[in-house]
């Protein structure tokens, strides 16, 4: 006899069960856990950082951090959301460390105006992938990113290159929903603006 | 719609998140003004390169020895 399906039931995210277990004390689950998300956790502390070696040690500590206080997680966001919350908290701390005399924190010079207008309207043909080979091209988005101040950074990253949802950025960067977009719409506008100096359509005459 | 509206409405017109009244007006709008036309483009595009290219590799050396880090401290912790 079929078994009876319960009626429309919310589903279960796979990593309950794994943290579930990890919490349990069993260390094949956290370490799946691990797998699935060690590659994420190294480009966020990479894109806010903007430092391979400093992202390396973000990494390890945000894992470390993560099981030592998996108890403290209670399940009201994913694991993943989570987990790059303290990443985000650790690569922030970094920042700071590296820079003694200021203060590094999701406000720092995100007051900034440049490219909330757009000034720039020239079309970007070809389109860039089309322009530059691939280590080029990785070569010019790293150089642009690098120039936005971290609190826009931060945004741009989990919610356009990790596609966390507008919720889980701010849930991960401790900000209000209206705050991410806000920051979300300048990091595009600046980026944009910023790439156009690259992408642009090269008018007749100038060199290339 | 001017183009000063449409920038306040550009992040939920990349999100999927305007009413369809809204998307209409934007493409009413785009359609006579090619400034706000090649804004909306270029910005599409920003977002597209970002997400179509790894700019920090990982390669399968470095994942293994983070890995191998980050295992050996968690299993020292739990001791």
């Amino acid at each position: 006899m079929p078994a009876i399906q319960s009626p429309a039931t919310e589903e279960i995210h796979p990593d309950v069960a794994l943290v579930e277990r990890a919490k349990a004390g069993d260390t094949a689950a956290f370490e799946q856990l691990v797998r699935q998300y060690e590659r994420q956790i190294f480009r966020v502390a990479q894109h806010i950082t903007q430092n391979r070696e400093d992202a390396e040690d973000i990494t390890q500590d945000a894992f470390l951090k993560a099981y030592e206080k998996l108890d403290q997680f209670q399940g009201n966001s994913k694991f993943s959301t989570w987990l790059v919350r303290i990443a985000v908290n650790e690569s922030l701390m970094r920042l700071r460390k590296r820079k003694t005399s200021k203060t590094v924190s999701m406000d720092e010079d995100v007051h900034t105006e440049e490219g909330s207008i757009p000034r720039d309207f020239a079309e970007w043909r070809p389109n860039p992938e089309q322009q530059y080979n691939q280590a080029e091209l990785a070569d010019i988005l790293r150089k642009t990113i690098q120039g936005l101040p971290p609190g826009f950074r931060s945004v741009f990253t989990l919610r356009d290159v990790e596609n966390l949802s507008t919720e889980e950025t701010a849930e991960a960067l401790g900000l209000s929903v209206p705050a991410v977009k806000s920051r979300l719409l300048r990091a595009r506008l600046q980026l944009r603006e910023r790439l156009s100096r690259y992408f642009r359509k090269k008018q007749e005459g100038q060199p290339a | 719609m001017n183009c000063t509206d449409l920038l306040t409405h550009l992040s939920d017109y990349f999100d999927d998140k305007l009413t369809p009244r809204l998307l209409d007006e934007i493409r009413t709008h785009t359609a006579d003004c090619q400034h706000c036309r090649v804004v909306l483009d270029t910005t599409h595009q920003t977002i597209s390169v970002y997400k179509d290219n790894e700019i920090y590799e990982v390669s399968t050396e470095l994942r293994e020895r983070l890995h191998g880090a980050i295992m050996a401290k968690c299993l020292a912790a739990k001791k």
